[in-house]
């Protein structure tokens, strides 16, 4: 945002990997862009969650009973914990300390699969109740608990698509790291891979309050 | 490509001539054919590769819009070509084609691609990569949507999709509006290529308000791409989730409503009109400048009035859901911000005109075209007024009346300034110049053609007749009648321009690399444009539309001391 132009830096052309001058701040800039381009998508959804809520709110309470609140409080120990293990690998390969790095980056993308895992585990369980969109169980209640819980698999279930792309990346640095594509020199990747994990993290805090919490 | 030798000290100088580098247009790197132009992530290439397929979609919804108008031969209850349901997937992929597919990736993905980098001095946009990327999601959504029509029966929702006949109609939409939503992507990462480019790829001594005012355009409307388009994406994604798990968050008889889907929808459509219009506007003032000679009057509130445009788009959604139900605070307030977009827009007009008073006017074809345009575009503002007013609204809306104004302001207005910027930038972009004489008879056409077409629309709207109807009442025929023939007018006028620019692209005179006079760093430069653009980065020492030969005449020099 700088007044002046900075130093003249220009992305290479085609099919160059080593580009002659890196524009860290542009790349981070684009990032932080796609960023809220996510947030919107979800705000998108938070913006309807809110007004049915404010449409139901007996139901929508009603409803919230139902969610596990335990396998909720876990996931989100399990996500921020993997958002830390996301920060001490970028500190460790600026450090160089590739098998650091190789080690904590690992361990995010486990994060991940236990966090999948115990949606999973979540959902079944939800489902087995007979509670899911458009099943006879679920239809014979009100709108309103009818509204909670399409909105609790839309949301959660988009939240978990964000959480899988967020490993396929993290797998694809995970590579570059073992390649010393990224290094102690040129980590400007694996940050903003860590810029999306912690988004996808921060979704799922405003995600756990609202379907979990507050009932 | 890189391999073009800029390195300093060893280039040859010039800025006018060819400096030995070789034109974008011929193949330098290894691939050859088809593939150095698939796979080239050069700007100016997937400029030319957007605007092959966007002019491509345009012909397309060329003909559908003729094929409707054709429908309109003969009053009666029964469709005389085209029955009901076919009628209803002639306006849904009419509107689907032009707006998604034609004019809002539009100037930006083509001219703005083209031009944006070289503008502010630079070799290429910041992710050229992710440009390229851009381009292939444009054509997957493309190809998307068009595999929808040959799946379960053609989409006839309109191009809005309105819930709930979206959700329970039995014609192909879920595959329709997955398209859309791919295109969505490609609109997002141009958008944020777009800004993270002006942000850190200015040259060297080009300040925020040394910037061309087609650069403020783009950016203006790259920040609306970024913050508008996700909204549309979760809208749309929504009622892919209602017509596949029936989830209800849309559907009545679950509880959901109808009407916040038509609140999503024009979060983002509305925004959106100013995707289509705020380039236009930047190409105006380029033109405007360069063809009357003088500097653009105003610049510095020409460029924020972009940026307020932008802002106050946001607010103003609502006017669109007059009689969806609204309270009557909603209505005036919606009313009253629409009102408000008048004053940028305003501003805008007035320094054009400012801007023209007392230059050196020459009435070259890209400058007919703008007055063209101004003409258009200030009956489409008028006819806006009587829509953005909620009195007048709830008589108007839902009729041709609609249909008119929107041709007025998106087709008068952003296209056929989309066609006076390809006139204006022509000799850059293709080393050729077209012949003028046939732009200018094509320009009339067009002109005629387009009143005759819509006119009679405002004045069948405000007699009565609905739109999206598949027939009339014998009372509307003669109206009808004198918009089917302005339609084939204009399709002579749009078939004259393109073959001219065509035959121009191969057998055009040679163009010099500044033929009007312009004064931003395109014109620096050879035409075509090489690889690199720019063998050395300039240094921006002036404001971008300096005219040096253009004299001040006397009475608006500063006053100074006798």
């Amino acid at each position: 945002m700088a007044e002046i132009a900075g130093p003249v830096t220009q992305a290479a052309s085609a099919g160059h990997e080593a580009h002659p001058h890196r524009d860290i701040q542009g790349a981070k800039m684009g990032m932080w862009l796609f960023l809220l381009t996510e947030l919107l998508l979800f705000a998108g959804l938070f913006l309807i969650y809110s007004v049915y809520r404010y449409f139901h709110t007996a139901a929508f309470h009603k409803a919230g009973l139902e969610t596990h609140t335990l396998l909720g409080t876990v996931n989100t120990m399990v996500l921020l914990t993997s958002s830390l293990t996301m920060v001490l690998s970028i500190a460790a390969i600026q450090r160089g300390k590739k098998w650091l790095c190789v080690t904590f980056l690992s361990t995010t993308i486990l994060a991940g699969f236990v966090f999948l895992g115990i949606k999973y585990v979540e959902w079944t369980s939800e489902i087995a109740k007979g509670i899911y969109p458009g099943s006879p169980v679920l239809l014979a209640r009100s709108n309103g608990e009818i509204l909670f819980f399409g909105l609790y698999y839309t949301m959660t279930g988009l939240h978990g698509i964000h959480v899988i792309a967020g490993m396929i990346v993290l797998a694809f640095m995970l590579v570059l790291v073992l390649r010393d594509k990224i290094n102690q020199q040129d980590y400007i990747k694996l940050e903003n891979a860590g810029l999306y994990w912690h988004l996808v993290d921060i979704i799922w805090i405003f995600l756990f309050p609202l379907f979990y919490l507050i009932n | 490509m890189s391999d073009v030798a800029f390195a300093a000290g060893g280039a040859p100088h010039g800025h006018s001539s060819n400096g030995g580098a070789h034109s974008y247009l011929e193949n330098t790197g290894k691939r050859k054919g088809i593939l150095s132009w698939i796979l080239s992530t050069d700007h100016k290439r997937i400029g030319i590769l957007y605007l092959i397929s966007i002019f491509s979609f345009f012909a397309v919804g060329v003909v559908l819009g003729v094929l409707m108008r054709l429908e309109m031969l003969v009053p009666g209850p029964t469709g005389k070509i085209f029955n009901a349901q076919e009628y209803n997937a002639l306006f849904t992929l009419h509107g689907v084609i032009m707006v998604f597919l034609f004019v809002v990736p539009g100037i930006p993905a083509t001219l703005g691609n083209f031009f944006l980098p070289i503008q502010i001095g630079a070799k290429d946009v910041a992710f050229p990569r992710l440009n390229l990327l851009s381009w292939y999601l444009y054509i997957t959504g493309a190809a998307i949507i068009l595999v929808s029509l040959f799946m379960h029966g053609l989409p006839d929702t309109g191009w809005t999709f309105y819930v709930p006949y979206s959700i329970r109609t039995g014609t192909d939409v879920t595959t329709a509006v997955f398209g859309v939503f791919v295109l969505g992507f490609s609109s997002i990462l141009t958008g944020m290529n777009f800004l993270t480019t002006i942000h850190r790829m200015r040259a060297p001594g080009m300040s925020w308000f040394k910037m061309p005012l087609f650069v403020w355009a783009l950016y203006a409307t790259a920040w609306i791409q970024v913050i508008a388009t996700p909204v549309l994406a979760i809208t749309l994604l929504l009622i892919i989730i209602e017509r596949v798990f029936s989830v209800g968050i849309f559907d009545p008889a679950k509880g959901g409503d109808p009407v916040l889907y038509q609140h999503m929808f024009w979060v983002y459509s509305h925004p959106a009109v100013y995707i289509m219009i705020l380039p236009p506007m930047g190409v105006v003032s380029e033109i405007v400048s360069t063809f009357s000679h003088r500097t653009v009057f105003g610049y510095k509130a020409v460029a924020i009035s972009s940026l307020a445009i932008a802002f106050i788009g946001y607010l103003v959604w609502g006017h669109h859901m007059f009689v969806a139900g609204e309270t009557e605070t909603a209505q005036f307030a919606f009313s009253l911000l629409t009102f408000l977009v008048a004053i940028p827009s305003g501003i805008k007009v007035f320094n054009w005109v400012a801007t023209m008073y007392k230059g050196s006017i020459d009435l070259q074809p890209p400058f007919l075209f703008l007055m063209a345009f101004i003409m258009l575009f200030a009956i489409g503002g008028l006819t806006g007024l009587f829509l953005g007013s909620v009195a007048t609204d709830v008589h108007l809306t839902g009729t041709y009346f609609v249909v008119g104004h929107f041709h007025y302001i998106i087709f008068g207005g952003a296209v056929f300034i989309f066609f006076g910027a390809l006139h204006y930038w022509f000799p850059k972009m293709f080393g050729r110049m077209y012949n003028k004489k046939a732009a200018n008879i094509s320009l009339g056409f067009l002109f005629v053609g387009f009143n005759m077409l819509y006119f009679p629309m405002l004045l069948l709207g405000y007699e009565g007749m609905p739109r999206r109807y598949f027939s009339y009442l014998p009372q509307y025929e003669t109206l009808q009648h004198v918009s089917m023939v302005g339609s084939w007018v204009l399709v002579i006028g749009l078939t004259i321009m393109f073959w001219n620019l065509i035959r121009g692209i191969r057998k055009g005179e040679k163009a010099p690399a500044n033929p009007w006079g312009g004064t931003t760093l395109e014109w620096t430069i050879a035409s075509p444009p090489p690889t690199e653009n720019f063998e050395e980065i300039p240094v921006i020492t002036h404001e971008p539309y300096y005219h040096p030969d253009a004299e001040m005449p006397e009475e608006h020099a500063v006053p100074v001391a006798k």
